[in-house]
């Protein structure tokens, strides 16, 4: 049983040899995360056409009321002042809640055709080809995580003014100063690998129990006789419920999670660095 | 001794990976202590229970976090550090 835990496929390279960046990297992350920015944009484009001020239709109102929820989650949290937060906290949600639960999809390019000659389509099957979450890679998260604390702290110096974020560091005595800042900067850190880390267990357990079930289940039909066991025991018969099941914990439950704690972390972070 | 080596790095990093995943306690104790709490006011006040269930999960989620460091580290020991490891040996 060959179980690899692999990082995402890169496609294609452009050599640009930049000094610290090195090149650009075309992998399966980044086209997977053009895909959920079209279906953010084709969902949002499709719920806006046709609007009508009196008598509106079944799709106005799921549009309104989506907006409202929007609204309510930030101005609830923040306050009135902070209205300009709204699209960005929104867009925040909305791709990472699309980005985790599109591993739901399977990959129609890779479904038949990711298997060599040697193996037939039985027994590629346990690979599980879905598409692969732009938020298993920790780059992703890495990026809105440190736009998150340029946020922040842009807060922090508009509330206090520069010397008074610098003078936060030495309280409550000068000799906090290196925790001040180290918790300063576990901040995005662990806004980004809280989310990494839940999204990967969940796609490493799935693949786990999915490989051990077929494995189990070879092992227990090629205990039937002659040429019948040998061609049952390539079928992956146990591998059908139980990673259904366990999915909706580790793909629906944290997926929907993790987007609702990164934005809910997102206001309270800036928020609190407005108040005090 | 190349062979020693290897075998070395190998137990090193498979050790590891048993001690990091002892970090899952700590949530564990966290979020039973939690959820007790939860039930408790529940029992109080039944009228809330939605609110309540809410808040409890969102403050889970976040306690959750260092087992979850500590069960990503465990995941790259066990798969990502041997072939990094073997490679430098050779």
């Amino acid at each position: 049983m060959n179980i690899t835990v692999e990082g995402a496929k890169v496609f294609w390279t452009i050599k640009l040899g930049l000094p610290i960046l090195g090149d650009l990297e075309i992998s399966e992350t980044i086209v997977v995360a053009w895909l959920v920015m079209a279906i953010i944009t084709g969902l949002c484009w499709w719920l806006t056409r046709d609007m009508k001020i009196d008598n509106i239709s079944k799709k106005q109102a799921a549009a309104e009321a989506l907006v409202e929820l929007a609204d309510n989650f930030v101005i609830s949290n923040m306050g009135e002042k902070f209205r300009y937060f709204i699209p960005f906290v929104a867009a925040l949600f909305s791709t990472s809640l699309i980005s985790n639960l599109i591993a739901l999809i399977p990959n129609p390019v890779t479904l038949f055709t990711d298997f060599d000659s040697s193996t037939t389509i039985l027994e590629s099957l346990p690979n599980a080809n879905a598409f692969r979450s732009p938020t298993a890679d920790l780059s992703t998260e890495a990026a809105w995580a440190i736009i998150v604390f340029i946020l922040i702290t842009r807060q922090k110096i508009k509330t206090d003014g520069f010397g008074g974020y610098l003078k936060g560091f030495t309280t409550p005595i000068a000799v906090m100063t290196p925790f001040n800042i180290l918790s300063e900067l576990a901040t995005p850190i662990s806004m980004a690998c809280r989310h990494f880390g839940n999204i990967l267990s969940g796609i490493v357990i799935n693949g786990l129990i999915y490989a051990a079930l077929a494995l189990a289940s070879g092992a227990l039909l090629g205990l039937l006789p002659g040429i019948l066991g040998e061609v049952l025991a390539k079928i992956p018969v146990l591998s059908v419920g139980l990673p259904a099941i366990l999915s909706f914990y580790f793909d629906w439950f944290t997926g929907v999670m993790q987007a609702f704690i990164f934005s809910m972390l997102t206001v309270q972070y800036i928020k609190n660095a407005a108040g005090d | 001794m190349d062979i020693l080596a290897k075998g070395i790095a190998l137990a090193g990093c498979a050790i590891g990976a048993g001690l990091a995943l002892i970090a899952g306690i700590g949530p564990g104790i966290g979020e039973g202590v939690a959820v007790g709490r939860a039930l408790e006011a529940i029992g109080r006040q039944p009228e809330v229970s939605g609110q309540v269930t809410s808040t409890m999960l969102l403050g889970c989620a976040i306690a959750e976090t260092t087992g979850i460091y500590g069960f990503v580290t465990g995941l790259l020991l066990i798969f990502v550090a041997p072939g990094m490891f073997m490679g430098r040996l050779g």
